[in-house]
């Protein structure tokens, strides 16, 4: 599993703050917490505290390409925040993400190829979010097409079923999963699949447990990727076993242990 | 048409471990022989680098051999009875690149040598060969614990491979490894999920996973080496794919298992070919390190090796 640090993201108050003040240490230790805990990349999310994100993302990048040279996953909606991020880094990057809006696709696509970055796809579009699978594959086929026609190697590319909160659209999680399953089987080579995954607990009173849970079941279903909180040890505990299941490692009594000497 | 090869790249690496210091590395040896390092299943030289040949030790004991087949000892000649002039003979006559020294005469019931004498034994045979040595114990844990601690301070600095540390009993072994800079053989009985925890728990003492060498056990061939082969590939392909605690170089004990079998002692030519022909399927299987008994084995498998890694 490629696990991406969700920490570093100024809706937490910390990461604000560190904007806010551009106080580098703040950042820094949070990077590096999130890696020591099994991160592989770090995704860099300015948030609604930013006032001005196309200074602040850089600012983000360059600020921790200084203390690690892990992968950066570039959140923003605004594909000009993007590119700003794409340029002050010295990683290997991520953009995240781009919706299947073809407007969208022909910014980003491009982009990604140009700074030889890979590209998580949303399966979502201007119309709104998709409310079953069949919508999910439809989005999935069209970024696919896209990034295909444009000579963007597939393999680069991460797919999201958009994750939705239990509470809200329980109806749509068993879709989701099933989605997950499904976008492998689109293309030859397939692509990567990842979700967000603390979505699935947004507003519900035992998130950590629905967090966990949904992560093993995702993983059965093929998931290849999570942005998620690597600190929760529990939470990457039950990944690494769940991935044991699966026969992914081999075991031996230390198998936890075994996965973080990785 | 012409078929296209479909090759493989991985993302690990097998553990480099050199064997034997030099002058100048603190040691005295007069070679060091390097085993692993390779990126690739074993001899798939297209898919990746596969930097070093496997290498074979001759196996010498502190005492004449007890239970050798007729054929073997005559090998030798009566010069198999002093163990000194039975490592001069694999030296001087066989060109042996590495010696592998069994401290049997320390077993309780073979001679139960003291601690003492078991490191004066290492320290002569180290001032008169200058070629890399293994070290390892007779097998009785609690005798070994004794005499090994010995053995490696008598060796110390010569960056010796010694063994072996099984889930039993592993601490006082790793922790002298530890204290005179030698590599360590790790043994588990054919069985990958212990092979991958003991590395684990000799790590967790501060030893680097990169200086250990698994013995994953053998059978010979007949005798199981089927059930070897499929443990090494598995930890080879888990290694391959990014699992640090499986990438060791393997070494394997084929002269020691070859020669029990009854149709090696069968008759002499049949004893040699077994030996051969168990080398032999294991260099397949992703052997590193084979230790061997028969100078006509040893020279038919070292063509085989020359053969198979001829560009």
């Amino acid at each position: 599993m490629f696990i991406i640090g969700e920490l570093i993201n100024g809706m937490y108050s910390n990461i604000a703050f560190a904007l806010k003040e551009h106080d580098k240490k703040i950042v820094q230790a949070c990077a590096l917490e999130q890696i020591s805990n099994g991160a592989d990349a770090l995704d860099l999310s300015c948030g609604p505290a930013s006032k001005n994100p196309l200074v602040d993302l850089p600012w983000l990048v360059e600020t921790v390409q200084e203390v690690t040279d892990k992968p950066l996953c570039l959140d923003s909606s605004k594909p000009k925040v993007i590119e700003e991020g794409l340029k002050a880094a010295r990683n290997k990057t991520i953009i995240n993400s781009t919706t299947a809006d073809i407007e969208k696709l022909e910014i980003l696509i491009p982009l990604a190829k140009k700074y030889k970055s890979k590209l998580i796809g949303i399966t979502i579009s201007a119309q709104g979010i998709p409310q079953n699978k069949d919508q999910r594959l439809e989005l999935a086929a069209i970024i696919l097409t896209h990034a295909s026609e444009s000579g963007f190697s597939i393999q680069d590319l991460f797919l999201d079923p958009i994750v939705m909160p239990v509470n809200v659209a329980q109806g749509q999680i068993k879709d989701i999963l099933d989605a997950i399953h499904e976008f492998k089987m689109i293309t030859n080579p397939s692509p990567k699949t990842i979700i967000g995954l603390s979505n699935v607990s947004q507003g519900a009173k035992s998130r950590s447990l629905i967090n966990r849970t949904f992560l093993t079941m995702a993983v059965a279903s093929g998931l290849d990727s999570a942005i998620l909180d690597p600190n929760d040890k529990e939470l990457i505990d039950i990944l690494i076993t769940a991935e044991l299941i699966l026969n992914k490692n081999i075991y031996c009594d230390s198998y936890l242990e075994a996965y973080r000497k990785k | 048409m012409e078929t296209q090869l479909v090759l493989e790249k991985w993302p690990g690496v097998i553990s480099a471990v050199s064997i034997g210091a030099l002058k100048d590395e603190g040691g005295s040896r007069s070679s060091v022989v390097k085993i692993g390092g390779q990126t690739t299943m074993p001899l798939l030289f297209k898919d990746g680098n596969i930097p070093h040949k496997p290498k074979i030790a001759f196996e010498i004991w502190d005492i004449a051999p007890l239970d050798f087949d007729e054929e073997l000892t005559s090998a030798y000649g009566k010069a198999i009875n002093d163990p000194f002039t039975w490592a001069e003979i694999c030296v001087k006559d066989y060109k042996a690149e590495l010696l592998c020294l069994k401290m049997q005469g320390t077993h309780p019931d073979f001679g139960d040598k003291t601690p003492q004498e078991a490191a004066k034994f290492v320290s002569t045979l180290l001032n008169r060969f200058k070629t890399p040595l293994i070290i390892i114990g007779s097998g009785d844990d609690a005798k070994d614990n004794l005499i090994m601690p010995a053995c490696s301070e008598a060796a110390k600095g010569e960056r010796c491979l010694i063994g072996c540390a099984v889930q039993e009993n592993y601490k006082t072994l790793v922790a002298s490894a530890l204290a005179d800079g030698h590599n360590i053989i790790a043994e588990s009985p054919i069985d990958i999920n212990i092979a991958k925890q003991l590395n684990i728990l000799i790590s967790d003492m501060g030893f680097n996973l990169e200086r250990i060498v698994v013995n994953p056990t053998i059978g010979a061939l007949g005798y199981g080496l089927e059930y070897a082969y499929s443990i090494m590939e598995r930890a080879r392909l888990a290694a391959l794919s990014g699992d640090k605690t499986l990438a060791s170089p393997f070494i394997c004990f084929v002269g020691q298992e070859a020669w029990r079998t009854k149709e090696a002692k069968a008759n002499p030519q049949q004893g040699i070919m077994w030996e051969t022909l168990t080398a032999a399927s294991l260099i397949q299987s992703g052997a590193d390190l084979l230790v061997m008994r028969h100078p006509k084995a040893v020279e038919k498998v070292k063509n085989h090796i020359e053969t198979l890694f001829k560009k």
